[in-house]
């Protein structure tokens, strides 16, 4: 059993802390885990990416070969298309439809949207209204990981215990909101299989 | 056994622990910052032992050395280019020796992910003569760091462990092993560490006589591992370090693979090497950075009827990172199945300056007063404000070293650039721009300095500056700068005119003169209010 994951999105939309939730989720369920992430000149507002690699055997490289993902989970459209020869021919592109627009060339998102309907297989999810609705609109990031976890290899109530622990410090209300965030991601996602 | 999720930094640093650290010093720089991070927040747990951010990399080399003397464990890290800093000491430890164990960890920037080059530090291992281990994972970056502080008090040398990016910033598995005590105070011997030529002489001799027991060391590590292929005498591959993984990444199934050595201590395990070679045609060098081995192993004329491939050979690119399908082509194996990437234009979203930040504020002042000044040239230098080079800004002509902008702008004023500017941070200038400033005051350069103050090393993520607020205009004055012209502007969009007229007057002063700017880094302060 083995899950390659590529994350995407940009610098500052919390893309670590969807990595930081399933890394711990992996580890209580007792498969190997490596995941590669860009830490540095990269993080400031330009184009980040983490190599997420989930198996019950011995990972060797930090780094998924291109051409064997098994999903690309991004928070901005425009970034899911960046990896798209890391992408296994099987695979599952599972991304926002809200654009990050910090560039003076970012193309017309209807274009950005139907390349992602190219891949067979595609969740597309307005991650930006679902936040809102959960209640903070920095909160995409759990929606997308909620939008994934239907085609996830990990158990969600694994995947909802560590996102209570990676936001409790900053309290109770902190919490809900990233799990109705998480759970409003599932929904949406769902309905669209 | 006891398990923890760790980034490869983090793998080093609680191996230092574990490993009867005493005292740990660094300089901020990407990718290895996260190795002080975890050692400064262990030790405000545990108050064991002492971590901290020095200020710049070769006064971190000799408080490590002042440690090793007094027979204490000792560990130094940072980035590739910081050795180039503290180049000095570290040449000189290999001939005063350890006396307590110390580790000096250099993390290279295959590909250059957020840095100016990419040196390969195992040439400054070779260059000292001192044993380098390089892990291949996770575990062994625990292990071997760990295990570090006894080989160099076994050898009497510091030992460098070279990580690369990205192992650095990978997160994986740790077993955790049982730690060792800290030694206890002996210092070392007096006549060792004093290098008068006397000294030195006899202290070299002894380095070069130990080089065979380095190598004894290196064939005899149980983290290095030999595999014969009985069937296949054509191929065999060395591979050292984290391109160990992208060899083994190809051959998934253990009876698929060729004659593999993994290379994870230098200098180079002669004995396992030559057994590799006798017995196949074909050697494939896989290593991360320079071609070090493939260099090593070819001489100037080659092996006699084998054939060697790698970098040097173009099996393998010379320069950029390695990755599992770069190894596939050097191996000859076709490449996966992929999707067909459509021809769809990818905008690019290069690293930005943060909304709200004051290098913005501070760049369209200076772009403004230099407006009149067509000839003018600014040298920068490493930090977050490097991305005044890209659009909108494209405010600076330069950045190649800690400090460079100020020493460059004092060499381009006297060649006859006018206005000559300098743009630094508060950290920089603490690290390696007090120096230079010095040199310009003493002649009174007809340049402007402009520091950038928002009391924070910001790109690594908000470590302490040393020279910020009234300590950095204390010690401009001190450095012999005019306090007339040492001028504070507060960059914010609504002193735009005044800040344009403070720079323009200061760049008309004949003479040295420095503008700082002083406003604390929109992060940190983000940080603080714990948002």
């Amino acid at each position: 059993m083995k899950q390659d994951i590529i994350l995407a999105g940009v610098g500052g939309q919390g893309i670590l802390s969807i990595a930081h939730v399933i890394d711990n989720a992996a580890l209580k369920e007792g498969l190997n885990f490596k995941q590669a992430e860009v830490h540095g000149m990269a993080q400031r507002g330009g184009a980040v990416q983490s190599h997420l690699r989930l198996s019950s055997e011995p990972i060797f490289s930090d780094l998924i070969p291109k051409g064997s993902a098994d999903m690309i989970l991004s928070v901005e459209p425009l970034e899911s298309l960046r990896y798209f020869d890391y992408l296994d021919p099987e695979g599952i592109v599972v991304t926002s439809s809200s654009p990050f627009v910090n560039i003076p060339n970012y193309p017309e998102i209807d274009e950005v949207l139907s390349q992602v309907l190219s891949v067979p297989k595609n969740i597309i999810v307005d991650s930006a209204a679902l936040a809102q609705e959960a209640g903070f609109s920095r909160a995409q990031n759990m929606v997308m990981l909620g939008a994934a976890s239907p085609h996830l290899i990990l158990k969600e109530e694994n995947l909802k215990e560590f996102i209570r622990a990676l936001f409790q410090a900053r309290g109770d209300k902190v919490v809900d909101i990233n799990l109705k965030a998480f759970d409003l991601g599932r929904d949406a996602s769902s309905k669209k299989r | 056994m006891e398990q923890e999720i760790l980034l490869g930094d983090e793998a080093v640093a609680l191996g230092a622990i574990h490993g009867g650290l005493s005292g740990g010093y660094s300089y901020p720089g990407t990718p290895a910052s996260e190795i002080m991070e975890y050692l400064i927040r262990a030790a405000q747990k545990s108050q064991a032992f002492r971590a901290s951010w020095s200020v710049n990399e070769k006064v971190a080399l000799e408080e490590a050395l002042g440690v090793s003397y007094a027979g204490k464990r000792a560990l130094v890290s940072m980035k590739h280019v910081g050795l180039n800093v503290a180049a000095d000491p570290f040449m000189n430890a290999a001939i005063t020796g350890a006396n307590g164990g110390l580790v000096v960890v250099v993390a290279d920037d295959p590909g250059m992910h957020s840095s100016q080059n990419e040196q390969d530090s195992r040439y400054y291992a070779q260059f000292s003569q001192i044993f380098c281990f390089e892990p291949s994972n996770h575990q062994e970056a625990y292990d071997m760091t760990r295990e570090a502080f006894d080989v160099s008090e076994r050898l009497g040398l510091p030992v460098m462990i070279r990580m690369v990016t990205r192992l650095a910033h990978s997160r994986s598995r740790v077993q955790i092993k049982t730690p060792k005590a800290q030694n206890s105070l002996h210092y070392g011997d007096g006549k060792d560490w004093t290098l008068l030529p006397v000294n030195a002489r006899r202290r070299f001799k002894l380095l070069t006589e130990k080089q065979k027991e380095l190598i004894r060391e290196s064939d005899a590590s149980e983290f290095n591992s030999l595999h014969l292929n009985r069937k296949n005498t054509e191929l065999g591959v060395i591979s050292s370090g984290i391109a160990y993984n992208y060899v083994l990444e190809n051959f998934q199934k253990n009876e698929e693979r060729p004659s593999l050595l993994k290379v994870t201590t230098y200098p180079l395990p002669e004995g396992l090497i030559a057994k590799l070679v006798d017995h196949v045609e074909t050697i494939l060098v896989v290593e991360e950075g320079y071609p070090f081995i493939e260099r090593n192993l070819r001489g100037m004329f080659g092996l006699c009827e084998k054939e060697v491939r790698g970098k040097l050979s173009g099996h393998l690119p010379m320069t950029g990172e390695l990755s599992p399908e770069v190894v596939r082509h050097g191996l000859e194996m076709e490449p996966l199945s992929r999707r067909h990437i459509s021809d769809f234009p990818l905008a690019g979203r290069p690293p930005q300056l943060c909304q709200g930040c004051g290098h913005r504020d501070a760049y369209d002042a200076l772009n403004r007063a230099l407006v009149s000044y067509p000839e003018s040239n600014v040298f920068s230098d490493i930090g977050c404000y490097t991305l005044g080079a890209l659009p909108p800004y494209n405010a600076i002509q330069s950045c190649v070293c800690m400090g460079a902008s100020v020493s460059m702008a004092k060499g381009g004023a006297e060649a006859g650039v006018h206005p000559a500017v300098a743009v630094i941070g508060d950290s920089t200038f603490a690290h390696s721009g007090l120096t230079p400033l010095l040199d310009a005051a003493a002649v009174d350069t007809d340049m402007t300095v402009i520091i950038l103050d928002n009391a924070t090393v910001a790109m690594t993520g908000g470590q302490p500056s040393y020279a910020s607020g009234e300590k950095l205009i204390r010690i401009i004055e001190g450095l012999g700068v005019s306090k007339d012209h040492i001028r504070t502007i507060i960059p914010l969009p609504k002193n735009l005119e005044t800040n344009i007229q403070v720079i323009k007057e200061e760049l008309d002063h004949k003479g040295l003169s420095v503008v700082i700017a002083a406003r604390e880094c929109v992060q940190q302060a983000r940080k603080k209010r714990g948002s």
